[in-house]
């Protein structure tokens, strides 16, 4: 193998890891936040925060179970509202969880190995809040499993030709799977906390979830085999599932969603938002538990790259759509766009476009991709784009189609709002306990970007 | 497997270089039913005490062609034989909307089985194992490296494999009871 090459820009850039770390102390550092740093109280005015947000969605839930989505903005011709511009939003925010895990490590950026457990769990926490959306936006809730192929007495089977079933396999795959490479990622660090803390309990309930782990060559061999081979698995899985996200729309004939766009641009548009919520979450539990020297302003500038790159693939997209509209010569694809800049939705519209395309364009200016407090702000500006960008996608292509006499508008109730904040309490309320129990950077992938970790065969 | 009192005989080290080097010297003076323990994975060092046999790749390959082949015929039989409907003229067989499930099947059979296979391959879960009966082996989870000789290996003997053991310049060596 080659020498690896140094690029000569190296010595002025952050480093992954701040030096003067060894093996033990790297350990302590991280497992001690979960072991033996006291439950601050921020952390449980935070927590209580975010699990009141979620009682809140429980609630709105129980009400729509009983009186039925008819409490919900939701009528003709608008039949898609909340609900799916927040499952789009959602599944996109895990995306950025994956495409850290998965393709960061097959193209070997080793600075991906102090985010990527919290960028997974965020992974897991988003695709749980998405689910949420297509379970309870069913009429009978109760009938869900009626989406999965099964022999049952009434001789009925799903319909294969349905982009709707093929998201149901898209994304129960997808939660599967992330959970999985989670979870394998975590059996060593489990050992590590079952064989650091002094408390019975906590011996018992991390022994068992380490299932025995003892680091012996042979599994750490397969171990990594399987790792890396669930990698490459889902890699294509986190572009197929966006891919097919957009095919629900794609497939319609409804102007606005019927452009062979979609899939890339879902794809970007994913990314773009997952990265967002990454930084949002890394900028404050960085400085809160002191991890500045494992996740850097190295970090940091990466993903403000990831977003500024992905940003303009989004950006092309709305270009080609607004090009197309006009250069099909379709004249619904025309008004289309004319009723995005003039119609009763131009302020979201515009909103939408200084979110996603003008604001971001300061991730230029490299003092702005060092600093955590504006990357903070524009990480919330990006993520308020991209959610009006589904809003965009699903609500103004449906209100004004073909008739004028079908025409309507959708007004989002208290409850849509209750429900869709709820989920976002539900997120936080995750992450809070997941920093607390769990260790929130992989010990074991730090341990081995350590100089000491190099062995001479 | 005959079952002796004692399981095997442990040194532990201070660097991953120098387990691998004294996993190498354990292998070449024949000593075949060996074993290293490390924080963290090591390249080289399962070739090191001769494992070369990994059947993690076979095993992913199975359940993804299990997966894909189970997830098109079920849609197969559903939409040809047991439930066919006329959807816009479509035929029955209408192989290219079958693709996304059939990949997504492919993708999910192909993970289970990694993450199942390589732990059942890898004898997980497994609570309790004889070299946890070692105190010292806690810090085979933070900075510490240990190598074990089997009591099983033929050319096991208490006092000249604690003496070889030695000569590796371990930092402590302790005999594992089963």
């Amino acid at each position: 193998m080659d020498e690896p090459r140094q690029p000569a820009t190296l010595s002025d850039r952050a480093p992954v890891i701040e030096p003067g770390y060894t093996f033990g102390s790297v350990t302590d550092k991280i497992s001690s936040i979960v072991l033996t740093r006291p439950t601050s109280n921020g952390w449980f005015l935070g927590f209580g925060v975010a699990f009141l947000l979620t009682m809140m969605m429980l609630y709105a839930i129980g009400y729509l179970f009983i009186r039925g989505v008819g409490i919900w903005g939701v009528t003709i011709p608008i039949g898609w509202g909340f609900a799916i511009v927040n499952f789009v939003w959602w599944i996109g925010i895990g995306h950025a969880g994956t495409l850290i895990s998965a393709i960061l490590l097959l193209l070997r950026q080793s600075w991906r190995n102090s985010i990527n457990r919290f960028a997974e769990a965020m992974t897991l926490f988003a695709v749980a809040c998405a689910g949420t959306f297509p379970l309870i936006h069913m009429g009978r809730p109760w009938l869900f499993y009626w989406l999965f192929p099964y022999p049952n007495s009434m001789n009925y089977w799903p319909q294969f030709r349905s982009p709707l079933v093929w998201d149901v396999f898209a994304v129960s795959t997808y939660a599967t799977i992330s959970f999985l490479f989670w979870f394998i990622g975590l059996i060593p660090d489990l050992a590590t906390l079952r064989d650091r803390s002094t408390n019975r309990w906590a011996q018992m309930i991390y022994g068992i979830l380490s299932l025995g782990w003892r680091g012996s060559a042979r599994h750490w061999h397969r171990y990594e085999t399987a790792y890396l081979l669930l990698a490459g698995l889902a890699t294509p899985l986190v572009l197929s599932v966006h891919t097919v996200v957009s095919f629900d729309f794609a497939i319609a004939i409804v102007p606005g969603w019927h452009t062979t766009i979609f899939p890339p641009y879902f794809v970007a548009g994913a990314i773009y938002s997952g990265f967002a919520m990454v930084l949002m979450l890394a900028i404050p539990i960085r400085k809160v538990y002191g991890l500045e020297d494992f996740i850097t302003e190295r970090h940091l500038q990466n993903s403000a790259k990831v977003m500024l790159a992905t940003g303009l693939i989004v950006a092309y997209g709305y270009g080609i759509e607004a090009f197309m509209g006009w250069y099909s010569g379709n004249r619904y694809d025309a008004f289309l766009l004319w009723n995005r800049l003039h119609g009763p939705y131009a302020p979201w519209y515009l909103s939408l476009l200084a979110c996603n395309i003008f604001i971001p364009q300061l991730l230029w200016i490299r003092k702005l991709r060092t600093s955590p407090l504006a990357l903070f702000l524009l990480s919330a500006v990006i993520l308020s784009g991209m959610w009006l960008e589904r809003f965009i996608i699903v609500v103004v292509s449906l209100h004004r189609d073909f008739l004028t006499s079908s025409w309507g508008m959708y007004y989002p109730t208290r409850w849509d709002w209750m429900t869709f904040i709820g989920t976002i309490g539900l997120f936080v309320a995750a992450m809070f306990l997941f920093v607390r129990i769990l260790p929130m950077i992989s010990i074991f992938e730090m341990r081995t970007l350590l100089p000491e970790a190099e062995v001479k065969e | 497997m005959k079952r002796t009192p004692i399981y095997g005989m442990m040194a532990e080290f201070d660097s991953a270089q120098a387990l691998v080097d004294a996993a190498h010297r354990t292998h070449e003076a024949g000593y075949l039913k060996i074993d290293a323990y490390s924080p963290f994975p090591i390249e080289g060092l399962a070739e090191a005490i001769g494992f070369r046999k990994n059947a993690v790749p076979l095993v992913v390959l199975i359940g993804g062609l299990l997966g894909g082949l189970s997830g098109y015929l079920l849609q197969y039989w559903i939409s040809v034989i047991s439930y066919p409907v006329n959807v816009g003229g479509k035929p029955y067989h209408s192989w290219p909307a079958f693709i996304v499930v059939t990949f997504e099947m492919t993708i999910l059979f192909g993970g289970i089985f990694a993450v199942f296979g390589m732990l059942a391959l890898n004898g997980l879960p497994m609570p309790y194992h004889p070299v946890f009966n070692v105190p010292r082996f806690a810090l085979a989870t933070k900075d510490r490296f240990f190598l074990i000789v089997f009591a099983t290996d033929a050319k096991y003997s208490p006092s000249t494999t604690r003496s070889f053991l030695e000569g590796l310049g371990p930092r402590s060596i302790s005999e594992v009871p089963s």
